[in-house]
């Protein structure tokens, strides 16, 4: 029962995005909408994502700081382990569950509030592929946007780190920044943006999935907006498994 | 002229639809009527192929609606135009948007050939000075002005209206039924409007058909609604003691 209806809802899933990505009526309207959707995912999402990269890296590095306590661990490991924990976990995968609360719920609320509202009836029966022109520029925006959101939230994520470790004196700023410095590899950048890619499609993808099918009233808006954050966060740390798996 | 051939619909083990056949003529309104739950919104929408029939077709002219591929359905479509229940205005658009929407998304006009016909057909619903005013900043007639607004503004050859009067004053309401018939007459189009509102009935049913229990239960226009001895139709337009003997006084003059 559960399989059929797992497989019901990825065969359904496979199908939105195919039409999603069908041929758009007319590229300057969904150029538009893109343009639109970028400011909002992206500006709309800028200063909740530096404070929570502030606190995770400040978190990291005064948790790392207590596990050093009493090793002969250099200190000035604290800013390269800071440095890693966000490049290549946090900072992805944090941003990105956030970022499902809050761009994923309202993806799901706005879309479905229009299936409810006859909006999307109504571009359907004027020929507007709805799919494509309400879901296709919500990925792409998410696509280009996500990856420069979790980049700034690695950035500050880092300086978060270095606010809690030299202001408070746990180690010198020299020390902070050699660590930052050290066993610097690309790779984990390109881990990253990876992930970042893959978490949001999945997240706007999903999240577009919940509300284009929404059916009945209030309740069921609700039920798939909760659904839309639950599903995605799901599969972000399903990915980030699959991805830390396939590329480490 | 549209069709509707044998049209079944079930969801489920519910079965909404019976079997229906009836004809909706150009140039002409041509209302569905019929109590709550008849199955005319669910026919509506199968006729603009938002649903599709369990069995059964709708043909447009001389062609089957739903033996089409996508690419000529989209061409039929852009000769249909609906208003739709609550209005369906897009919220985060403004009027002139909204009614702009269409010929942003179908056509090569200019800014100035589609700022004329938006114009235009703001004028001919009788709306000046809204034009950027957000649908929540005007009241429900004016919404279901716009909405015929943004219904005409690809010069459709169908129009499609769902409960056109639903929620408005009596006098807005036949403002909107007169509305819809003179567009229909001036263009020449097929209109098919969803309502049960009576006035709209006597006012402009140059085609009327009645749906009872998901099947045809009367057909016929307004000036044989008033002689008719069909007790569906009967039960239906005259529910009211009051308008039961408005009936016979206008039957024994």
């Amino acid at each position: 029962m559960i399989i059929s209806k797992l497989l019901y809802h990825l065969g359904r899933y496979l199908l939105l995005l195919r039409q999603t990505f069908s041929r758009p009526e007319r590229i300057s309207m969904y150029y538009k909408e893109t343009v639109r959707q970028m400011y909002d995912i992206g500006i709309g999402s800028l200063i909740i994502v530096m404070l929570i990269a502030v606190f995770i890296g400040a978190v990291t590095a005064v948790q790392f700081a207590y596990q050093l306590d009493g090793t002969l661990v250099p200190r000035f490991y604290i800013g390269y382990v800071v440095r890693d924990m966000v490049i290549i976990e946090l900072a992805p995968t944090i941003t990105c569950l956030v970022l499902a609360g809050k761009v994923g719920s309202n993806i799901a609320a706005e879309i479905g509030g229009m299936r409810q509202k006859e909006h999307i009836d109504a571009m359907e029966i004027m020929g507007v592929n709805t799919a494509a022109y309400l879901i296709a520029p919500k990925i792409i925006a998410a696509l280009v946007v996500i990856p420069m959101l979790v980049a700034v939230a690695a950035f500050v994520g880092t300086v978060g780190g270095y606010a809690a470790s030299v202001l408070s004196g746990m180690l010198s700023d020299g020390e902070y920044v050699l660590g930052v410095r050290s066993f610097f590899k690309e790779q984990n950048v390109n881990f990253m943006f990876i992930k970042a890619f893959v978490f949001a499609f999945l997240l706007t993808s999903v999240s577009a999935y919940q509300g284009y099918f929404v059916k009945g009233g209030s309740i069921e808006l609700g039920k798939a907006s909760t659904n839309a954050v639950v599903m995605s966060n799901i599969l972000i740390l399903l990915a980030d498994y699959l991805i830390a798996v396939l590329l480490s | 002229m549209i069709r509707a051939e044998n049209v079944f619909k079930s969801f489920g083990e519910t079965e909404v639809l019976k079997g229906i056949t009836t004809e909706f003529e150009c140039g002409k309104t041509n209302l569905i009527i019929g109590r709550s739950g008849a199955g005319k919104t669910v026919f509506l929408k199968i006729l603009v192929g938002l649903f599709q029939p369990t069995s059964g077709t709708v043909w447009y002219g001389d062609t089957n609606f739903f033996a089409l591929d996508k690419k000529a359905i989209r061409a039929i479509r852009m000769e249909v135009g609906m208003l739709f229940q609550g209005s369906a205005l897009f919220d985060s658009m403004t009027v002139e948007e909204n009614i702009r929407f269409p010929l942003d998304m179908f056509t090569n006009m200019t800014w100035k050939e589609k700022q004329e016909r938006v114009d235009y057909c703001l004028e001919r619903v009788s709306l000046g000075e809204v034009n950027n005013r957000y649908p929540s900043e005007v009241s429900g007639g004016m919404q279901k002005r716009v909405g015929i607004a943004r219904a005409i503004v690809l010069n459709p050859k169908y129009l499609f209206c769902d409960e056109p009067n639903s929620g408005l004053d009596p006098k807005t309401a036949i403002t909107i039924d007169a509305l819809l018939h003179d567009l229909t007459i001036e263009n020449n189009i097929t209109t098919v409007i969803n309502t049960h509102d009576m006035n709209s009935v006597m006012e402009i049913g140059d085609n009327i058909v009645l749906l009872h229990q998901g099947k045809l239960g009367w057909a016929g226009n307004k000036d044989e609604v008033l002689e008719s001895d069909n007790e569906l139709l009967l039960d239906f337009m005259f529910a009211s003691p009051f308008l039961k003997r408005l009936r016979e006084d206008a039957l024994r003059k």
